[in-house]
This record gives C-alpha cells, sequence and structure tokens, in this order.
C-alpha cells in the first residue's frame, strides 16, 4: 500500500470500496486519561481510523501511547472523551463484550494449554461447535506457517512462533479490530523485521484494522499506513509514514523519525507567500529554509535536515544553501558511508552516501563543501 | 529462536573441516593431551569437595537429630525385650507347650525362679508392665508373687505353689501371653495402635467396641486435617490473590500481617483463641451484648472440635498463603486480559485461565498445611478438649504418661505410614515436581 503523496493526512488510504464515509470505524474523540488525578497522561487524544486501515501509535516509552490502546481495550477508562467502535460509544462497555483481538506484548500466551487450545479459547468462549472450533483453529495457525505444532505447549516455542501463536489467537475469532501491544518487542532484529512483513501481509489479506502500538521507529515506518507520533500525551503529527519522514511537523518529529541533523538559529527573514525564510545560526551563517511552523522574523527555530539530502561538493550556485565543512569521522557501513562534518559549528552533522563505486569515501581532516536545497532544510519550532 | 532453525548440529559448524568430523570419533583431549573428561572432572572436584564441606554440618545434624530417631521409633514399635530376657528360663520352658490346660510342671518351675530372681534383682517391674499391656492384672500378680517368691525356696511343686499365691496361675490366659510374647519382636503394638488384640486362642480380633480408641482418633486427626486444610485454602486464596495483585505499597502492608503471627508465639495464639472463644470470652460476651444470643444460651466454640479448626486454620493459615502468593506472583495480568479480551467474562477467565495455573500452590499449600496439621500436637492439646483431640496428643500421652513408648512407637509409625502413602498418592495426582513452595 503505497502510502498517499497528498498533505492531507486526514484522508485514511484505505477508503471502503463502495465509497461510503466508514472513515470512523473506531474513533478517540477528545480522549483524556490520568491515573492521579494530578497529570494528564493522554491530553485530548482524536483520531478516526477507517476500516481496514493500520495505524501505529509511536512514540518514546511514557508517551501515553499504550495507555490509549488499553482504554480501547477497555482495560482502562478514559478520564474524559469518548471511544466509538463503528460509531457507538464503548466506555463502559466491559473488554469481553468489545470483540477486539489483542496481541501483548509478552504475547500472554496460556502456559497450561497447548497451542490449538490456546487458539480455541476464543472459540470455546463464543461456544462454538467443536468440528468447527478445529478447522478455525487449523486454518488459523496455517496462516503463521505453524501448521503442525498445534500440540505443542507454549513454553515448546521459540519468541518468533510464540509470537505467531500469539498474533494467529488474536485473529482466529475474526474480530474487526486488532490491538498490538509492542508485539515485536522481544524479538531479534532479524526475526523482527521478518514478522513485520508477516504481520503486514496478513493484514493486507484479511483487511482487519489495526491499531500497532511501538516505538521503534522503522517498525512503523515499515508497517503503517498512518502513524500517530505520541509525546508528551499529545498527538504531534499524525500522518502517513513517507509524509511523517519527509515532512515533519515540528522539531520532536523530526528528530524521533528517522536520522536528522539539526542547526539552531533565528529566523531573520520571512517570506511566508513565498515558502521560504532566512535563519541565522548561531555562528552567524545565513541559511535559507522552508518555513513549517514559524511565523515571523525573531522567532527561534530549530532547522532539520535529512542526512542523506545532503549533497557534498555540488557545483557552486547550484543550490541555495552551501557552505564549507570539515570531515571529522567517516564510518563505513558497508551499503553507505556515514560522514559526519564540522559544518557552521556544528560538529555532530551526518552525511551519509551511499558506496557506489564511483564515490571515493573522504578521508578525516579533508575539507570539503556541503550543500542542500532549500525545501529539504524545514525551519521547525525551537 | 533455536526451534526455527532447530539449533545447528556440531557438524554443521563452518569452522570444522568435515574430514575432521569423519575421522576424530575418538577421546577429546586438551591442548597438552589429557583427555578432556578427566581434566573437567580434575577441575570441577575441589568445587564438589567444597560444596560437600558446607552441606557436612546440616547433613550430621539431619543424621543425629532426625534420621536415627525415625529409625528408633520405627524399632521400638516392635521391639520386645522384657519377657525374652526376664523370663528367659520360662520362655525356654514353655517353648514346647501345645497350649492344651495348664503348662507343665517345669514351666511352672521356670517361671518360679525367673520371678525371684527377678524380684532379686528388682528388674521384674518391667515384665510386669509389658504384660499388662496385654493382659490387664497381669502387673498385680506378677509383683504379688514376686514378693511372696523373694525369699522362698524352690518348692516341690511350683505349680501348686503359685497357684496358691494367686489363682490367676490356674487361669492359661497369662501363659498364652508369655508364650506369644516370648519372642524379641511383638506386633501387639501395632494391634494396640489399631484398636485390635490376639483373643484366647491367638487369633487376631477387634477389641470390644467400648475399648476402641486409636482408628476414630486416626480417622478424626485425618478428617479435620482436611477440613482445615480446606478452611486455609478458601480463607487464603483471596488474601494471596490481593497479595500479588496490589500496588507493592499496600501489598507490603498486607504482607506483614500475613506474617504477623509468625513473630508470635504459638503459645500465645492459642490461649488468645481461649480468650476470645471461651463461653465467657469475647465472643460469647459480644454476641449476648448485641442479644444475638442469650445470657444461658453461651456458644460452647473451645474444648471441642470447633475450638481445633478455628484455633488450627489461624495457626496455619500462613503456610497456605505464602505458597500460594509465590505461585500468583508469577502470573502476569496479562493473562486475564488476553482471556478477556477474547471474549471471556471475568468468572470464565479466572476459571479457565487464573486458577488452573494458580494449582501449583494450591498443591504445594495443601499439602503443607496437611501435613503440619495431621502432626500438629499443641493446639489440639489446649483447645481441643475431649472431641477436638488429634491422635498426636495419644502419643504424647503414651511418651509421656503411661511411658508405654512401644505404643506411642507404633502410633506414631502408623501416622508417618499415612503421611508417606498420602504424599505419594498426591504425588501421583498433581506431580510434585508441579508444586512451588516458594
Amino acid at each position: 500500500m503505497p502510502p498517499s503523496e497528498q498533505t492531507d493526512v486526514l484522508e485514511p488510504p484505505h477508503a471502503g470500496a463502495d465509497g461510503s464515509t466508514d472513515a470512523a470505524f473506531v474513533s478517540f474523540r477528545d480522549v483524556q486519561k490520568s491515573y492521579d488525578g494530578e497529570t494528564l497522561v493522554v491530553k485530548g487524544f482524536n483520531l478516526d481510523i477507517a476500516k481496514g486501515e493500520f495505524i501505529t501509535l509511536l512514540g518514546p516509552s511514557g508517551s501515553g501511547k499504550t495507555t490509549c490502546l488499553m482504554m480501547t481495550a477497555g482495560f482502562e477508562v478514559p478520564t474524559h472523551g469518548d471511544i466509538l467502535l463503528k460509531g457507538t460509544p464503548i466506555n463502559s462497555m466491559p473488554p469481553h463484550k468489545r470483540g477486539l483481538g489483542i496481541v501483548f506484548q509478552n504475547y500472554a500466551l496460556f502456559p497450561h494449554m497447548t497451542v490449538a487450545e490456546n487458539l480455541a479459547f476464543p472459540l470455546e468462549v463464543r461456544s462454538l461447535p467443536k468440528a468447527e472450533r478445529a478447522a478455525k483453529v487449523q486454518r488459523a495457525l496455517e496462516m503463521v506457517r505453524l501448521g503442525s505444532f498445534g500440540d505443542r505447549r507454549p513454553a515448546q516455542l521459540s519468541g518468533g512462533q510464540q509470537q505467531r501463536v500469539a498474533l494467529a489467537r488474536a485473529l482466529v475469532f475474526e474480530p474487526d479490530v486488532v490491538l498490538m501491544d509492542e508485539p515485536l518487542g522481544a524479538l531479534d532484529k532479524n526475526l523482527r523485521e521478518e514478522m513485520q512483513f508477516e504481520i503486514k501481509h496478513i493484514h493486507e489479506n484479511l483487511g482487519v484494522t489495526m491499531i500497532y502500538v511501538t516505538h521503534d521507529q522503522s517498525e512503523a515506518l515499515t508497517m503503517s499506513d498512518r502513524i500517530a507520533v505520541f509525546n508528551d500525551g499529545v498527538v504531534q503529527q499524525l500522518a502517513t509514514p513517507q509524509e511523517l519522514y519527509e515532512r515533519p511537523a515540528n522539531a520532536f518529529v523530526a528528530r524521533f523519525i528517522g536520522e536528522n541533523n539539526t542547526l539552531v538559529g533565528d529566523v531573520v527573514e520571512m517570506d511566508g507567500a513565498a515558502g521560504k525564510c532566512v535563519v541565522r545560526v548561531d555562528g552567524g551563517a545565513e541559511i535559507k529554509a522552508l518555513p513549517v511552523n514559524v511565523s515571523k522574523t525573531g522567532e527561534r527555530s530549530t532547522l532539520s535536515l535529512r542526512p542523506e539530502r545532503v549533497v557534498i561538493d555540488p557545483e557552486p550556485g547550484s543550490l541555495p544553501n552551501i557552505f564549507e565543512a570539515d570531515v571529522e569521522e567517516v564510518i563505513y557501513l558497508g551499503d553507505h558511508h556515514r560522514t559526519r562534518v564540522n559544518v557552521l559549528g556544528n560538529r555532530e552533522f551526518v552525511i551519509k552516501t551511499p558506496n557506489a563505486a564511483n564515490v571515493r569515501p573522504h578521508r578525516q581532516g579533508e575539507r570539503i563543501t556541503v550543500g542542500w536545497a532549500l525545501e529539504d532544510c524545514r525551519a521547525l519550532d525551537a | 529462536m533455536s526451534t526455527i532453525s532447530s539449533g545447528p548440529r556440531p557438524a554443521d559448524y563452518p569452522n570444522r573441516r568435515p574430514e575432521e568430523a569423519v575421522a576424530e570419533p575418538t577421546v577429546m583431549t586438551t591442548a597438552d593431551g589429557t583427555p578432556l573428561k578427566v581434566s573437567l572432572s580434575r577441575k570441577l572436584r575441589r568445587s564438589k569437595i567444597k560444596a560437600m564441606l558446607l552441606v557436612a554440618p546440616l547433613f550430621v545434624f539431619l543424621v543425629v537429630s532426625f534420621v536415627m530417631p525415625i529409625f528408633d521409633m520405627l524399632s521400638r514399635s516392635v521391639d520386645n525385650p522384657e519377657v525374652p530376657t526376664e523370663l528367659s528360663r520360662t520362655v525356654a520352658a514353655i517353648e514346647g507347650w501345645d497350649g492344651e490346660g495348664l503348662p507343665p510342671e517345669t514351666v511352672f518351675a521356670a517361671a518360679f525362679q525367673d520371678i525371684k530372681e527377678g524380684a532379686q534383682n528388682r528388674s521384674i517391674g518391667r515384665v510386669a508392665t509389658r504384660l499388662n499391656y496385654e493382659e490387664s492384672g497381669a502387673r498385680s500378680l506378677i509383683m504379688k508373687t514376686a514378693r511372696n517368691v523373694r525369699n522362698a525356696e524352690m518348692p516341690a511343686n511350683a505349680k501348686a505353689f503359685l497357684i496358691d499365691i494367686d489363682e490367676d496361675w490356674g487361669d492359661p490366659a497369662i501363659w498364652h501371653v508369655i508364650q506369644r510374647e516370648s519372642d524379641p519382636y511383638t506386633l501387639s503394638y501395632y494391634l494396640a495402635a489399631l484398636d485390635m488384640e490376639y483373643n484366647a486362642q491367638g487369633e487376631i480380633v477387634e477389641k470390644p467396641e467400648y475399648m476402641q480408641l486409636y482408628v476414630d482418633l486416626f480417622i478424626r486427626t485425618l478428617w479435620m486435617s482436611l477440613l482445615i486444610t480446606f478452611l486455609t485454602l478458601l480463607l487464603g486464596y483471596p488474601v494471596a490473590y490481593l497479595l500479588a495483585n496490589l500496588p507493592m505499597r499496600i501489598s507490603n502492608l498486607l504482607m506483614i500481617m500475613v506474617l504477623l503471627p509468625f513473630w508470635t508465639s504459638l503459645l500465645v495464639r492459642t490461649t488468645t483463641w481461649i480468650a476470645i472463644l471461651q463461653s465467657q470470652g469475647v465472643l460469647n460476651d459480644m454476641m449476648v451484648a448485641v442479644g444475638l444470643i442469650s445470657d444461658d444460651g453461651r456458644l460452647q466454640m473451645i474444648h471441642n472440635q470447633t475450638g481445633t479448626i478455628i484455633a488450627m486454620t489461624h495457626i496455619l493459615l500462613p503456610f497456605m498463603i505464602l505458597p500460594l502468593y509465590s505461585v500468583m506472583k508469577t502470573i502476569p495480568p496479562s493473562y486475564l486480559r488476553a482471556a478477556r479480551s477474547m471474549g471471556a467474562s471475568q468468572l470464565y477467565a479466572f476459571r479457565r485461565v487464573y486458577f488452573p495455573q494458580t494449582l501449583a500452590g494450591i498443591g504445594a499449600g495443601g499439602i503443607l498445611v496437611f501435613i503440619l496439621s495431621i502432626g500438629y500436637y499443641i493446639t489440639p492439646a489446649l483447645v481441643g478438649g475431649q472431641s477436638g483431640r488429634f491422635i498426636t496428643n495419644f502419643i504424647a500421652y503414651h511418651m509421656q504418661s503411661s511411658l508405654n513408648w512401644g505404643l506411642a512407637a507404633a502410633i506414631a509409625s502408623i501416622l508417618l505410614a499415612a503421611v508417606v502413602i498420602l504424599y505419594l498418592l498426591y504425588n501421583r495426582l498433581v506431580g510434585v515436581d508441579n508444586m512451588k513452595l516458594g
């Protein structure tokens, strides 16, 4: 599912096939949550999720994303606001009536039951006939490629297999919405990437709505239709992965998603209509940038620039921003070089260059010029 | 992770050359050529010796204070030295007796000599007491005879002489008992402990009903222990659940309250129950004050079974709560949440998901409380009265008051056997490997 190119972040990519406006399959209206009556963990959360959409709540730990998930599941009650499922408020509905599939961080597979019994549990609760139960369990196990593991105990499975069983168990009773609470957190890197694709494919095949919580931005970027970036109980930006990466709305999102070079300075020139401004960084140099959330001269601003958008030794005059830089460190990373340079007094400025046949890696102490386009340099809040 | 790739076998290691894997079924050696196994066991020997030295004091202590007394007790329950040693001549003479009528004159003569010698050595009392266990009146018979024969000369007709001292010597019963108990080992303590005896024909029969005591006591001890175990489970389960699931600050306080009884003397706790439950006690006073019962209708809650059950349930409660707690602590709340998210009501989720996972704790706590209570002594002794007494109280009685150590040993051995059998049964049903004590 390629993310949409439009900046309109509120238009979900999964519109109903019949064109109906089922944009609000799950929606959060002004949801606030406080545990102690003194501080808000979630401060006014608004989100509409379309049917079949894969939404990720992304943020550092303690940002309120898991609380939002638990409120959706019914294990926490919103202090204020409503959560709606298919248009009906579910605040006072007990968890077992909500019919949501949940994958927990530690999988929560029942250790005293076999894998098949675990999967049969939600069907047993719904008093499905035995034969139908067995058929569904087998189908779910085959979906996660564990067809022959039904008789094992969870403890006899590896982490990745347990994860897949948990996923199958959350899907076996065909819920409309599946919630996942950092389900891949306990897996090693390779397995995590493999599982990301597996979950993604299952989502595409079943068309189930998924709400996924993670603190891992690469996971979020890989899998999601849209991502809500949380910090401090507030959604900082809600957008498609591409939008989020290419056009972060504020300094937090820019820092949190992907690698990012920052330069701090004051806005000295502002031309909102033309979409350009000039920021004088603390060293005195002036940088032409795209104003994102600065509005007038004199404001403090953080300039954000992706490492891969920096051009090394550009033709003079070809880019609006060209500066001299001293190479401080070159790290070989196989497919690319990571070059750390000192530019405009910022010694943490990173440039990524692909490891191509005709590119010569730089050496420490070398003096080079670096440049970047106006649109790639975003002037954000300080 | 290993299950996915099923773990590389040694031969799959890339750094091991294939010809090595084929041509080397020989012993692995270290760099200097010592076999790997020898070298390894040499290295481990020191730590093994160290570990053994650390365990040794406790091991010796256990052998001396636990294993040896148990064997001593087991042997005492069948040991029967009195008749064979004190009445050695009689035992030899009575061996060939067919049991019809009275034994021949030689037996009476041997008995005369044995009793006379015993009287002079002042050792006759032991055998008198021993025979009295089997035949009431035997003690006074022997002691009376001993007084009379101490300074007497061997009469021409020992039979007439002894019957003249006490006509009971003319009753074959005493001679049957002597003949029966002439072995150095006896079953009669076990028979007594099971309310059985030998009849005149030497057959094993039940004692008359009014003399029966111990079987009922065994049964009472078992069912009261079961009831107490069940009550501790009933009361302890919710507390353990709270302990495991409340926030740390509150659960710590609760834990202190659970452990508080451990810091109080057992005697204090038991006597407190007397103060609370007795008919002029706190509870009765309160019930009278609020008009629940009338002043002359005060409830008898102590010095009977009720008292024993209440006090022991209270005293043994921590032994149920702690194993339950330790098991519940390891059950993350996400299990219940997962169950509920899949549509299970709270009760259903508890029954199918939570409860089965606590079985290990229930098993551990159950067997702990049951075995402790089956052997409990002080509390039933203090608050049990007549009807709330345990078999252990009779073990103590025979140890301390009647000094019938053989019978005490036999009762204790039966109790031990019962516990072992129940434990094995339990192991078969629940599996000791599945139980967690902490």
